[in-house]
């Protein structure tokens, strides 16, 4: 039971995580749950379905499919959180000026919800698949089913009850700050999946270059850790990162700087109308 | 909406970009080691290899369970589903221990890379 509990409570802390900072990333923004639930469902069906096809995509790609599999998946988060940062760039200002006037935002409407659906389902689909091997593991061998259900329902409670302690951590900051928040939170994310999907290719075979380890921390903060394992999925920690994820790292973050001061540049029309207000 | 298209295609051009970087490149022709994962074990439970190479070890499932091959020391998360073979590709490493684990069976799937 504990193994089940330990287990399940780990992959859903891994997704929880992300969908406590997308859910107050989207704070006001209409119909969000229904998005988000999209995502969370097609994310399990979509963890069945990966689980289901385990040998076959290990076979593929000479051995490969797995690692190419699972950098394609953050490598499509990667661009999705680009995209929603490019648009909060253009839209955030307006956006939290409208939340702390009318409590809502009228413009919520347009924002990239499918972007952030598309994430959400990612990220569960990548933890859930290894719940569901895991889990199948244990009924074949014929463990107490019971003590199985007991376990995984505690680890997907506590799960759940952090996806809801990082949504409200979030959400009880000031109206005006917190998109420049998730915003951040959002481009760290991003850059730890870029590093993350790089050390895939690396253990594909499909890149060879920058394989040095840079340091190794993992005597005062190791990444199996708790506190490890929190900040691994939240800023992307490695506790033995190599140059290659230290370049895709900083790589992903500084062409996020880069978008988000092109697209937030004030342009003409704007400036006149808040001039006017 | 014109505007979003054009970040995303931003996006994709950048991603692509980083991704070619680092793709371009032979890959080197690595030295082969064998693994067994017998009654949730590792078989054998340590293995020596070179530093400063790149390795593959071949692990054979003979459970009808899956397993997955986990170590935050040599960076490596793979599932090998039950009666089956995964590559884990390893290295280069600098001399010293690197211990592994069976995720799904860690209190007696444990292992150790010893490279020197």
């Amino acid at each position: 039971m504990l193994g089940a509990l330990i287990i399940v409570f780990r992959e859903v802390l891994e997704a929880g995580l992300i969908i406590g900072i997308v859910l107050a990333a989207t704070r006001g923004a209409p119909g969000r749950g229904n998005w988000i639930a999209a995502g969370v469902l097609a994310g399990v069906a979509g963890a069945a379905i990966m689980a289901l096809f385990a040998e076959a995509i290990a076979d593929a790609f000479e051995g490969a499919g797995q690692e190419l599999l699972n950098a394609a998946v953050l490598g499509a988060a990667v661009v999705m959180l680009m995209w929603h940062n490019a648009w909060m760039a253009r839209h955030g200002r307006e956006l939290a000026a409208e939340m702390t006037a009318v409590g809502t935002a009228v413009t919520a409407g347009e924002r990239p919800m499918t972007a952030l659906a598309v994430v959400v389902g990612l990220a569960v689909l990548r933890e859930g698949s290894e719940v569901v091997l895991f889990l199948y593991g244990v009924v074949a061998t014929g463990t107490s089913a019971s003590a199985l259900l007991i376990g995984g329902m505690l680890g997907l409670a506590a799960g759940a009850a952090f996806t809801a302690l990082t949504y409200y951590g979030l959400i009880s900051i000031p109206a005006r700050h917190i998109f420049a928040v998730t915003t951040v939170l959002i481009a760290l994310l991003a850059a730890g999946m870029a590093a993350q999907a790089v050390q895939f290719l690396d253990a594909a075979g499909m890149i060879h270059v920058l394989g040095q380890r840079l340091w190794d921390s993992s005597g005062w903060l190791p990444q199996d850790g708790v506190a490890g394992r929190l900040l691994h999925t939240l800023v992307g920690y490695t506790d033995r990162p190599t140059e290659l994820q230290l370049v895709a790292y900083l790589g992903t973050l500084a062409a996020m700087a880069v978008l988000s001061w092109l697209l937030g540049r004030p342009i003409a029309p704007v400036r006149e109308r808040t001039a006017l207000r | 909406m014109e505007v979003e298209t054009g970040n995303m295609m931003h996006a994709v051009v950048l991603a692509i970009a980083l991704a070619a970087l680092g793709v371009a490149s032979v890959p080197a022709r690595a030295q082969e080691f064998n693994l067994v994962i017998r009654n949730h074990k590792f078989e054998p439970e340590e293995i020596r290899v070179p530093a400063g190479k790149r390795v593959s070890i071949y692990v054979s499932n003979e459970d009808a369970t899956p397993e997955e091959f986990d170590s935050a020391a040599l960076k490596v998360e793979k599932i090998i589903p039950g009666k089956s073979k995964g590559l884990v590709r390893i290295g280069p490493l600098d001399p010293g221990r690197y211990e592994f684990m069976g995720e799904f069976h860690a209190d007696t799937a444990k292992g150790v890379v010893v490279a020197e």
